[in-house]
């Protein structure tokens, strides 16, 4: 009996697992986000007049400093419990796991703490990418060369 | 009209990687890995050139965009030399927010204390 009342609460807060609440909170933050690093990037290149890869640059310069100090004060990870995928998509999310692993492998000091643990999370990015580029890469190249 | 295509775009990739992360119920590192993936995979016909020309920073932001302008500056500086110095433009272009991120996380590490 109680087993079974247990089993229908259970299947009861599965079907209301809000799928359609968290992606429009991670819509929203996502799209929050890179609408401040558009406005920055227009201010850097209308009113400071910068070439556009250098834009770029600054800008994601200064969304990873800022990530990285809200991680240190602990407030990077409430914001990730409310927007989910909104938070770790951007390149804040790499900067913030570089930061996390490195403020928590502090304890083990310095060299075997903080730079031995500093890519346990962001390793797969950084790893991923230098795998799929040099293999896609590779492909395009010899179409590319084939064809011209 | 970039700031509402960046808006669109850049909230639209977070709401595809959310759907997958609560459908699938997968990890954020799977997440993450799929979608440097698939910016690296869309390198293929200057898909992802054309988006950030739409979008500007919603396309840049995302971290698609890592993928994508490892595979970019790989495939630049294999054609501009010979075949091996794609190994050699493969951090060609994502160096510079790597290595600033590295030595923030290190500042941070020394200032801020662990919690919890």
């Amino acid at each position: 009996m109680e087993s079974e009342v247990f089993q229908k609460v259970l299947e009861k807060n599965k079907n209301r697992r809000p799928i359609l609440k968290n992606s429009l909170k991670a819509f929203l933050f996502g799209g929050i986000v890179c609408l401040l690093g558009e406005v920055i990037r227009m201010i850097l290149m209308k009113v400071f007049k910068v070439d556009s890869r250098v834009a770029n640059t600054i800008m994601l310069f200064v969304f990873i400093f800022l990530s990285s100090i809200f991680t240190g004060l602990g407030i990077y990870d409430k914001l990730g419990q409310v927007a989910g995928a909104g938070a770790f998509i951007p390149i804040t999310g790499f900067a913030n796991s570089l930061t996390s692993s490195a403020i928590e492998s502090k304890t083990e000091g310095i060299i075997q703490g903080t730079l031995t643990n500093m890519f346990k999370l962001a390793g797969a990015i950084i790893a991923i990418g230098a795998i799929s580029s040099i293999f896609i890469g590779s492909i395009i190249y010899m179409v590319r060369c084939f064809y011209a | 009209m970039t700031i509402v295509f960046a808006f669109l775009i850049g909230g639209l990739i977070c709401f595809i990687a959310q759907l997958l992360l609560d459908g699938l119920k997968l990890q954020n590192v799977h997440i993450t890995v799929l979608f440097v993936f698939l910016g690296s995979l869309l390198e293929c016909f200057n898909l992802y050139d054309r988006l950030i020309e739409i979008s500007g920073a919603g396309a840049l932001l995302p971290i698609c965009s890592f993928g994508h302008s490892m595979t970019e500056s790989a495939v630049n500086y294999a054609l501009n030399g010979n075949y091996f110095d794609i190994f050699k433009g493969v951090f060609a272009s994502t160096s510079s927010g790597i290595s600033f991120a590295i030595f923030i996380s290190f500042i941070c590490s020394l200032i801020f204390k662990p919690k919890g």
